[in-house]
């Protein structure tokens, strides 16, 4: 049997300042599959992100990716298969031209010359971000700097892609193209937001987190249209929008 | 935060000078510094040579005089400060304009305003031609400790940052009625800048996490992207020279 590109048991984490984040949190994500994880503040999302390349380490339970438990040894293997995005786009370009952060990545792994120049170019052109390689990032439109994020992981040609509210602060048409990007991507993807147009657009299932563990999980046009459920995590759909006619419409 | 394109100091252009190897350009800026510093302050006739040099390059940077003259302004505290100096020095003193003046005092002066004048307007030339990026580029190639260029990169990296933050926090201190009018009321502000001394302590954790989930394992990879150029040295050194034998002469005549 073929181990899954993401698999999550039992996972329980606390901060030091005695918040449990997360509760015992399952979750099984199948190759090539773009899962959104909602839910309302503070539920554990982020927390659950950080825990997919051992930023974090949990209390209790595991994540693998693959056939890697995310642990010491597999660390640095862990960190190239499992592509992390950050909220915060300023957090994550932090050299000075967008070319060395985005060979950051397969710097350490490694890789330079020719090589490292094609992974570079590979990446940025995934994005649409050709041509910004001498830019700092500090210069870049906000929905640059989300696709530039976006490359700096892609250059470490990873197998999962986690993203952590990658629509916040876009204006429409940056939204629209990080939608097709991210369409376009083969990797299995794992989608944190508060954005559930944006998740019902690009993801065929969705899993409510809540209290640091799953609440609910299936097709995202289901658990949308199940008002009740949204109520009970906080969770709205924008006025006027309805996921039946718009799943129609896609 | 939009996405403001000012650089704060570097002048886009296409000249030579913008376009050599930025190694060689901080080579030959540190030697012509050192240069003017070194240069006896009686030696005037050196001195305007260095300008002479300093005036060709500018020339060629395309920079207008404009430009280097209002960014010279920060050098007026300096000024300031020498002007004094003939007033209240000691030893043999002059008429100038029916006024009493120290003549060491003069000579003070004057090797203040020259060294520091020729000394900035040589960095000016450098910053204005050479982009942020680049002058790290070019510190590493000249074997500056990695944790120093380091540590500059994320200061420019993250200055503009935090200088957003602190203007936002400014604005909304106003905006709730805060009129800052003496020292009393510079509380407000002291708080504001502790707050946002911590989110950029906090700041500084997520960037480290997003670095560690980029395989970041303690020290810095390598990222070679440019090749130096023999040219470019040649006409550094050039300069470098110049300015060097000027001050050498300077020193043996004198």
């Amino acid at each position: 049997m073929t181990a899954l590109p993401v698999e999550v048991r039992g996972l329980v984490f606390t901060y030091p300042d005695g918040h449990r984040a997360l509760d015992g949190l399952d979750l099984a994500v199948p190759a090539g599959e773009r899962v959104a994880l909602l839910g309302p503040n503070g539920a554990g999302k982020t927390t659950f992100a950080l825990h997919c390349n051992g930023i974090h380490a949990p209390d209790e339970g595991s994540v693998t990716i693959g056939d890697l438990r995310v642990a010491e040894p597999d660390l640095p293997e862990v960190r190239r298969r499992v592509g992390l995005v950050f909220q915060g786009a300023d957090d994550q370009l932090f050299m000075p031209s967008v070319r060395e952060d985005v060979a950051f990545g397969p710097a350490n792994l490694g890789l330079r010359g020719d090589e490292l120049d094609r992974r570079v170019a590979t990446a940025l052109a995934a994005v649409g971000a050709d041509g910004l390689e001498d830019r700092a990032p500090h210069h870049l439109s906000g929905g640059e700097k989300r696709r530039v994020a976006l490359a700096t992981v892609l250059a470490m040609e990873p197998a999962v892609l986690v993203l952590d509210e990658p629509t916040s602060g876009l204006d429409p048409a940056g939204r629209r193209e990080l939608v097709e990007v991210l369409q376009s991507l083969p990797q299995t993807q794992l989608v944190i937001t508060h954005d559930l147009p944006f998740a019902l657009e690009l993801c065929g299932r969705a899993v409510v987190i809540d209290g640091g563990r799953v609440v609910a999980d299936g097709p995202t046009a289901t658990l949308l249209g199940d008002q009740e459920l949204l109520r009970a995590h906080r969770m709205e759909l924008p006025y006027g929008f309805d996921p039946t006619v718009a799943i129609r419409t896609r | 935060m939009g996405a403001g394109h000012a650089h704060t100091l570097y002048r886009h252009g296409h000249s030579h000078v913008h376009r050599m190897a930025p190694q060689a350009k901080l080579a030959a800026a540190f030697v012509s510094v050192v240069a003017v510093a070194t240069t006896p302050r009686e030696a005037v006739w050196a001195f305007a040579l260095h300008a002479g040099v300093l005036a060709v390059v500018v020339a060629a940077a395309e920079l207008p005089l404009g430009f280097v003259l209002r960014r010279l302004l920060v050098i007026v505290p300096f000024v300031g400060v020498a002007l004094l100096i003939p007033f209240v020095a000691g030893g043999e003193q002059v008429e100038v304009l029916g006024v009493g003046l120290s003549r060491e005092g003069l000579w003070g002066a004057w090797n203040v305003l020259a060294k520091a004048g020729l000394g900035a307007s040589i960095s000016i030339v450098v910053a204005g031609t050479t982009e942020e990026a680049r002058i790290l580029e070019g510190l590493e190639r000249l074997r500056v400790p990695t944790t120093l260029t380091l540590i500059a990169g994320f200061m420019l990296r993250y200055l503009v940052l935090i200088a957003e933050e602190l203007r936002r926090a400014r604005t909304a201190m106003l905006a709730r009625g805060w009129v800052p009018r003496w020292l009393g009321d510079a509380r407000p502000a002291a708080s504001a800048a502790g707050v946002v001394f911590v989110r950029s302590y906090e700041r500084g954790e997520r960037v480290h996490a997003a670095m560690l989930s980029r395989g970041f394992t303690g020290t810095m990879p390598e990222l070679d992207t440019h090749v130096t150029s023999g040219t470019d040295w040649v006409l550094g050194m050039g300069v470098a020279t110049a300015a060097a034998a000027t001050a050498v002469v300077a020193v043996v005549t004198t």
